[in-house]
């Protein structure tokens, strides 16, 4: 036995490299490899849902029913919506934290390296099954991604097929934010205080902790759909005492964190790439970790503001409403201590940099139309409205997303060791920016105008405002070809120093591009000094 | 940290274990789903899928506990498992949080608006005019028929008897085994898992009473739902801790812990207390008030 255990450990001090071939990814335990897996799937999801989309704006681009069926518009709505939100936002998130993290911290890996492989090897399962169900009877869910009762009920064929999927993501979900979380806490070098960690890290420690808090909530409610449909059970049902509205409940009391699940980590990115190109520290640094804290409270006593139209007792619209305007504060407190980052910077504009501009501007817009959608009368005419459309992809696109572009670039030559094409990376930047702004901002006018959400016919007077979106839509979608290049030469450029920008704060940004497998083997003993604001 | 070896960072070498459990997961998911559609042979696809899932964890965990034994984790490695265990557990709190949830909803909202309280004066007059009100009820479209509430005294008040002597008999064996004493600490861990496995005896005895002799079950509107959902998820997770239980029994037979080492048993002790205050919770909500 003891011989056994001594062969056992002295493998595992090895410093082994990667394992060959379909192993290294089956079985992969290095956090390096998972989140290139992490990132590779949510990127193929992103093209998924972006190919569901394109669908859904060709059906669009005219008044009148010419390419789709409206029930399988429905199926593309939601299914657009799921594969986004679940299967590439989420993922590309914990992909960048497995890159990062450790690295970050001055750890060697994630704290439990074989879950952190489960937590990925999950994903593909759960999105198989949701995807296999566009081939069922009934076809695939089309009660839009937030699953209400009674309509949900009406799937066909793809009902228990949803509901699990949904159970795997959470599971997945779940078993990440673990492992970010204990990798935070535990793993960090020991001069590295709690204040002292990165802004990326600590809003994913936000959002890690989010997504424990709500993640078995949506598997509660989605398990409540379940037995409500082939156990019996009244939870959704009037006639037995439960109350459909009370899905909403639960399912919001997930979905509003989940939001935020979706935003933190992009908060995070653009904190660590604005001074990086301002060439200054990051303003009100600690206010905007409290900040942060703040949102995160805040995100579990708004939810019903999705809601307002559905009934609820006057008090809670007036709860609500004002609880969601507070969020405004420590947004904004972001907002402007990126702004005053910059103040006076020697600003350069590389395509890390672009991304992060655009996101400040951009989500700030995605931001207001939230205020103003906060506000419960005048809610109750947005509801459900193309203005809801508007609102919510200006943050998760040029939001969130634009954010993982920027990440991307940001750390790509740290990852390869090569710089990637420059030029290409600002047309790509350019391209996305001014489609994604054809697409999206005139769905504002067509909201405020009266045009419905989910709905596959529209009336005529909202033809030309739809057909600017459709172009804009296919426009964004052809510009991501030219990412898709860029990553494929990645490795073509020159290659990359270690601070590969000038002069970077962090960790990363001390050891080789690109990083050793193990980054750290023993935990670094002096830490690079912050950055110290200047006073003239 | 005391030795050299302790300084260094401990990271496992590749495992096929999860992709094993993926694929598991995946016959049980499919599996499940094909059955509920209502064709047959699904159930034996979940079957396969869950005998998967069985060997993957006792394939995992064997891993694990050759390492252990092994002495291949320090002290950090140990506070990861620690830390990551409690956020299991906040999972699993935030999990019945979304059940009690809608106890607590559909007693203080639902029921009480369909009975026109509030400004719900219509929905009472036009849906369910003359239905008044009142919990337990299984909803003014009386689904499941007529039923006898499930009152706290007789079962319930010995279930609950059982699981809190339950806690206190681990807690026993816990400091037993901190001050070495093996055969106390054996001898109580056992009295642990056999408690645990009485209640879950008992808790089938009552389901079994609810259903032949007071008309009440799943289907019993929303009183049945949240009864048999909140007891039932309870009850499954005392059968999991049991079963933990016992694993760890037979790991102290072993021989496998020691004053300062014993993560495992820890580990299944706060899951057990786990279970334990859940019940508390549902015996209060669910049962007395």
């Amino acid at each position: 036995m003891s011989t056994i255990a001594a062969e056992v450990n002295d493998h595992a001090h090895d410093d082994h490299g990667p394992a060959k071939g379909i192993k290294r990814w089956l079985f992969a335990t290095n956090h390096k490899d998972i989140g290139t897996m992490y990132l590779i799937f949510s990127f193929a999801m992103f093209l998924v849902g972006g190919l569901m989309a394109l669908v859904i704006r060709t059906e669009l681009f005219q008044p009148g029913l010419q390419f789709v069926h409206p029930e399988f518009f429905n199926q593309m709505t939601t299914m657009h919506a799921l594969i986004m939100v679940f299967g590439a936002v989420m993922p590309a998130f914990v992909g960048l934290a497995n890159w990062m993290i450790p690295m970050m911290v001055g750890a060697p890996d994630m704290a439990l390296p074989r879950m952190n492989n489960w937590s990925f090897w999950i994903l593909p399962v759960a999105f198989g099954i949701l995807i296999s169900t566009l081939w069922m009877d009934g076809g695939a869910p089309a009660s839009g991604w937030t699953m209400y009762p009674p309509l949900v009920l009406q799937t066909g064929d793809a009902f228990p097929f949803l509901i699990f999927s949904v159970h795997l993501m959470g599971i997945s979900s779940i078993m990440g934010a673990i492992n970010i979380i204990v990798t935070i806490m535990n793993m960090r070098a020991p001069s590295m205080s709690l204040l002292r960690m990165p802004i990326f890290v600590w809003t994913w420690l936000i959002t890690a902790y989010l997504l424990i808090a709500v993640m078995p909530v949506l598997a509660g409610a989605v398990t409540m759909l379940l037995t409500d449909q082939f156990f019996g059970t009244s939870f959704f049902l009037a006639a037995g005492g439960g109350d459909p509205v009370m899905f909403q409940h639960i399912f919001w009391f997930f979905g509003h964190p989940e939001v935020y699940i979706m935003i933190l980590p992009a908060f995070g990115v653009v904190s660590e790439i604005i001074p990086t190109f301002a060439r200054k520290p990051l303003f009100g640094r600690d206010s905007m970790i409290y900040a942060a804290s703040c949102i995160a409270f805040l995100s579990f006593i708004v939810w019903a503001h999705h809601m307002f139209t559905v009934g609820m007792p006057l008090s809670g619209q007036l709860f609500f409403m004002f609880a969601t305007m507070l969020i405004a504060v420590p947004t904004g407190v972001k907002v402007f201590n990126w702004v005053a980052t910059m103040w006076k910077g020697a600003m350069t504009f590389e395509t890390p940099m672009l991304f992060a501009l655009a996101f400040v501007f951009l989500f700030t817009i995605g931001g207001f139309s939230g205020l103003m959608l906060a506000i419960t009368p005048a809610d109750i005419q947005y509801h459900d409205s193309y203005f809801v459309v508007a609102h919510f992809h200006y943050v998760l696109v040029p939001g969130s997303v634009f954010a993982i572009m920027a990440g991307v670039y940001y750390w790509l030559p740290k990852w390869t060791g090569y710089m990637y094409n420059e030029s290409l990376g600002k047309l790509h930047f350019w391209l996305s920016t001014i489609f994604v702004n054809l697409t999206f901002f005139p769905m504002h006018f067509l909201g405020l105008a009266g045009m419905p959400r989910r709905i596959p016919d529209y009336s005529t007077q909202f033809a030309d405002f739809n057909m600017i979106a459709s172009v804009g839509a296919f426009g964004f979608g052809l510009s991501q070809l030219i990412l898709i290049y860029v990553l494929l030469t990645a490795k073509k450029g020159v290659p990359a120093t270690d601070a590969v920008w000038d002069n970077p704060e962090g960790l990363e940004w001390t050891v080789p591009s690109p990083a050793p497998f193990h980054t750290f083997d023993t935990p670094p003993e002096v830490l690079p000094p912050l950055k110290q604001e200047q006073h003239a | 940290m005391g030795s050299h070896a302790d300084d260094r960072y401990y990271v496992p070498h590749e495992s096929h274990w999860p992709v094993v459990g993926s694929a598991g997961l995946l016959f049980m998911m499919v599996g499940v789903s094909i059955w509920l559609n209502g064709s047959d042979p699904g159930f034996w696809v979940m079957l396969a899928g869950v005998a998967i899932v069985i060997f993957m964890v006792t394939g995992w965990f064997r891993d694990v506990i050759t390492e252990s034994v092994g002495s291949m984790y320090n002290a950090q490695v140990d506070k990861s498992f620690r830390m990551g265990m409690l956020w299991f557990i906040f999972s699993e709190v935030m999990f019945f949080a979304a059940f009690f949830g809608a106890l607590f909803y559909a007693r203080n909202m639902a029921v009480p608006w369909l009975g026109g309280d509030s400004n719900n004066f219509f929905t009472n007059f036009v849906l369910w005019s003359g239905y008044e009100s009142t919990w337990p009820t299984n909803g003014p479209g009386e689904v499941g028929g007529d039923f006898t509430v499930m009152g706290p005294m007789g079962l319930p008040l010995i279930n609950t008897v059982i699981l809190l002597t339950s806690s206190v008999t681990i807690t026993i064996a816990h400091h037993a085994l901190i001050a070495g004493k093996r055969g106390i600490l054996s001898t109580f861990l056992a009295a642990t898992f056999i408690l645990g496995f009485i209640f879950i005896g008992l808790q089938a005895y009552e389901y079994v009473h609810a259903y032949n002799d007071l008309n009440l079950r799943l289907t019993t509107g929303i009183y049945g739902s949240t009864f048999f959902m909140l007891t039932g998820f309870h009850g499954l997770h005392v059968t999991l801790g049991a079963i933990i239980l016992l694993v760890i029994w037979f790991r102290v037979l072993k021989g496998h812990f020691s004053k300062d080492k014993h993560f495992a048993f820890e580990a299944a002790a706060w899951y057990w207390h786990f279970v334990d205050v859940v019940w508390v919770g549902l015996y209060i909500f669910v049962y007395w008030l």
